[in-house]
């Protein structure tokens, strides 16, 4: 017996696999966890590419006649188009003659030369865009993918921050217990009293009548991450009071690991799987609630494109006909956060098989 | 009983106290100063000085704090920042509409998802169950604004079925006429996470050990889940239920955006656009006071329903 603890083992042709490993094996099984994923990688792979330009770029280039139609549907009537070209051949037409009482007429032979020098091209606008176009004749699709990188990044951040800001809190409370767990048990009392959709409308009250929360995409990210953190606290917490008494932790209190290092060396890892899954919630989450601020004014400034102020304008597009934009942004975001949910629910299933 | 409820409401205080605090760090501190937004761009010192002392932000931090909570218990938040409508008043005649809708949404949405819910835990893993369960996980990605959006669209302005927008003063022609809509609508936005999730409520009590127990003594299946499973699983959907409850009163500020309902929802949005700080401190103060009762009172109907419950 000795003989076989003393002996230094073998070198281990198979290392055992650890949590992720046969997570991710659980998750290789998983048809409608794979298809979910690809969906996701390629949508944070498009908003990677609309971040540094490589596709959508040009997204705010006026291309298009106004709500030109998508090619799939080039012959039909497009009278807001229409209106817009004669407008503009109205403009076009000479102006009456008012040389024999303008007392500024000896000039405009001076004028028609100058404006002669300036060279205006005269941009051909096309009549269909792939997927149409909006008001202003930009390319619906174009749009529709930069308004993804914006939807998905503010999504993704504040899912980020409220995950951190969760389980930091979580982990203080779980593992100390006592006053500092009674402290933040009433903070969690405080955000959660509140109805949740009234603490966000507050948040925002102060945000944009201040402007304190920064600029940009900042606020609606701050906003989103400061009322959401409690969720995850809760789960976080409710883990670390499990964990905080078992053996292993004792060893590494033995060892003479600190606080700090058991908090989140030893603890932190064991309660990651919990962490993640909640993360994929919440970008879902998220992704619903800025699209829904963004287009009562409180989310992305009105000079980004982001799935939310696409949907605004679509609001009155559908009276006069024009369901294009609804429909890229809105099929869009669908595919998106149906993907997203069932990816939270495939991860859920292979970190933790016991729950199935 | 009496004593769990006393000890509750003891245990209220520091909460409601928390509350107050928040918004009271948020709106008066973060918030800070309002009067340049009020008096708009154009607006010399004066005015700004003038409005500054109108709305008492020109006083030390620890008197603005009294006069809050003093606006918080005497029920008196003053007037409206623009409006100049007596805050008390807006919040009275907004509640009405917003339960006109939200009350029979709520109650017809519940009813609907427990008996779909049975009825797709009782075929539970067959080809209809997974289908069901797909179109949920479908509907809910798809956003709340394209269903307004196209439910108004389709029914209210292709279809005539409904009237497009609009609100009247007589009570019956609201739920007639004005309200059905809205509440189709809610009903079926609500239905997909309700249903799902009062179908894993089924599913949880499906397998526990009482249920075997009635099965081997031959209850027919349909008894079991109506009569044994149902019961037992009641008990988290009404848990359910009262988180749900706190927020019929700010009702989906949505809907009452899209089809001007002059609610508390539509209120508060206006609020925010508006700066009007009065109004939202006063509604989310009032709000979290009537989640912390709601609770309080079912935790105590819990004990009434459920004998296994005790009051600790």
């Amino acid at each position: 017996m000795s003989a076989i603890l003393t002996s230094p083992p073998a070198a281990r042709p198979h290392e055992s696999p650890g949590l992720w490993m046969l997570a991710w094996r659980r998750l290789r099984h998983d048809r409608v966890g794979m298809l979910s994923l690809a969906i996701v990688v390629f949508f944070l792979g498009l908003m990677a590419a609309s971040y540094f330009g490589l596709v959508a770029s040009d997204w705010s280039k006026e291309k298009g006649v106004s709500y030109a139609n998508p090619s799939f549907l080039a012959g039909q009537e497009n009278l807001e188009a229409r209106n817009m070209a004669e407008r503009r051949a109205a403009v076009k037409a000479p102006p009456v003659d008012l040389s024999d009482v303008d007392p500024l007429a000896p000039r405009y032979k001076e004028w028609a030369e100058r404006a002669a020098k300036i060279a205006v091209t005269e941009v051909k606008r096309s009549e269909t865009l792939p997927f149409g176009g909006d008001k202003w004749g930009r390319d619906v699709l174009k749009k529709a993918i930069k308004g993804s990188e914006v939807s998905i990044f503010v999504g993704l951040a504040s899912a980020l921050l409220a995950t951190f800001i969760g389980t930091v809190l979580g982990a203080f409370a779980g593992y100390w217990g006592g006053k500092v767990n009674d402290l933040l048990e009433w903070f969690y009392n405080i955000f959660t009293s509140i109805p949740y959709i009234l603490l966000i409308l507050a948040f925002a009250a102060v945000a944009t009548a201040t402007g304190k929360f920064g600029k940009g995409i900042v606020p609606i990210v701050l906003i989103l991450s400061l009322t959401g953190w409690t969720g995850i606290y809760r789960l976080i917490r409710a883990e670390y009071i499990k964990h905080c008494n078992r053996e292993y932790v004792k060893a590494a209190q033995a060892i003479g690991a600190s606080n700090a290092s058991r908090m989140f060396h030893h603890i932190l890892p064991n309660v990651s799987h919990v962490a993640l899954v909640q993360l994929s919630q919440y970008t879902v989450g998220f992704i619903k609630a800025e699209v829904i601020l963004s287009f009562l004014g409180f989310g992305v400034p009105v000079d980004m494109v982001s799935w939310g102020t696409m949907l605004a304008e679509a609001q009155n597009e559908l009276v006069i006909g024009k369901w294009w934009q609804l429909a890229a942004a809105g099929a869009s975001m669908a595919v998106l956060v149906t993907a997203f949910s069932l990816l939270t629910d495939s991860l859920r299933d292979a970190l933790d098989p016991k729950l199935k | 009983m009496t004593a769990y409820v006393i000890r509750r409401i003891w245990q209220m205080i520091p909460t409601i106290l928390g509350v107050i605090l928040l918004i009271f760090i948020l709106f008066n501190w973060v918030g800070g100063d309002p009067a340049q937004v009020l008096a708009g761009k154009i607006s010399n010192p004066d005015q700004i000085a003038n409005i500054r002392k109108q709305l008492g932000v020109d006083q030390p931090y620890w008197y603005q704090l009294w006069v809050f909570v003093k606006q918080v218990f005497t029920f008196d938040f003053g007037r409206s920042w623009s409006t100049n409508e007596l805050v008390s008043h807006i919040i009275l005649t907004r509640v009405g509409p917003t339960l006109t809708v939200m009350l029979p949404c709520l109650a017809i949405t519940s009813t609907l998802a427990v008996l779909f819910a049975v009825m797709v835990a009782y075929v539970r893993g067959t080809v209809t169950d997974r289908g069901i369960m797909i179109v949920c996980t479908v509907a809910m990605s798809v956003s709340f604004l394209v269903y307004i959006i196209v439910f108004q669209w389709l029914f209210g302005f292709v279809l005539g079925w409904f009237p497009v927008q609009g609100w009247s003063e007589s009570f019956w022609k609201n739920l007639t006429y004005y309200a059905p809509l809205p509440i189709m609508l809610a009903v079926f936005v609500g239905l997909a996470p309700e249903l799902r999730l009062y179908r894993s409520f089924f599913l949880d009590e499906i397998n526990q050990d009482y249920v075997r127990t009635a099965r081997a003594k031959g209850v027919p299946e349909k008894k079991v889940m109506l009569k044994h499973v149902m019961r037992n699983a009641l008990i988290p959907i009404l848990t359910n239920l009262a988180i749900l409850l706190p927020g019929i009163f700010v009702g989906s500020f949505l809907l009452e955006v899209f089809f001007s309902i002059p609610g508390l929802g539509r209120e508060v949005v206006t609020a925010v656009n508006r700066s009007d700080f009065p109004v939202i401190k006063a509604v989310t103060v009032y709000l979290a006071i009537i989640t912390m009762i709601i609770n309080l009172l079912v935790d105590v109907l819990y004990k009434l329903v459920d004998p296994r419950v005790s009051f600790k």
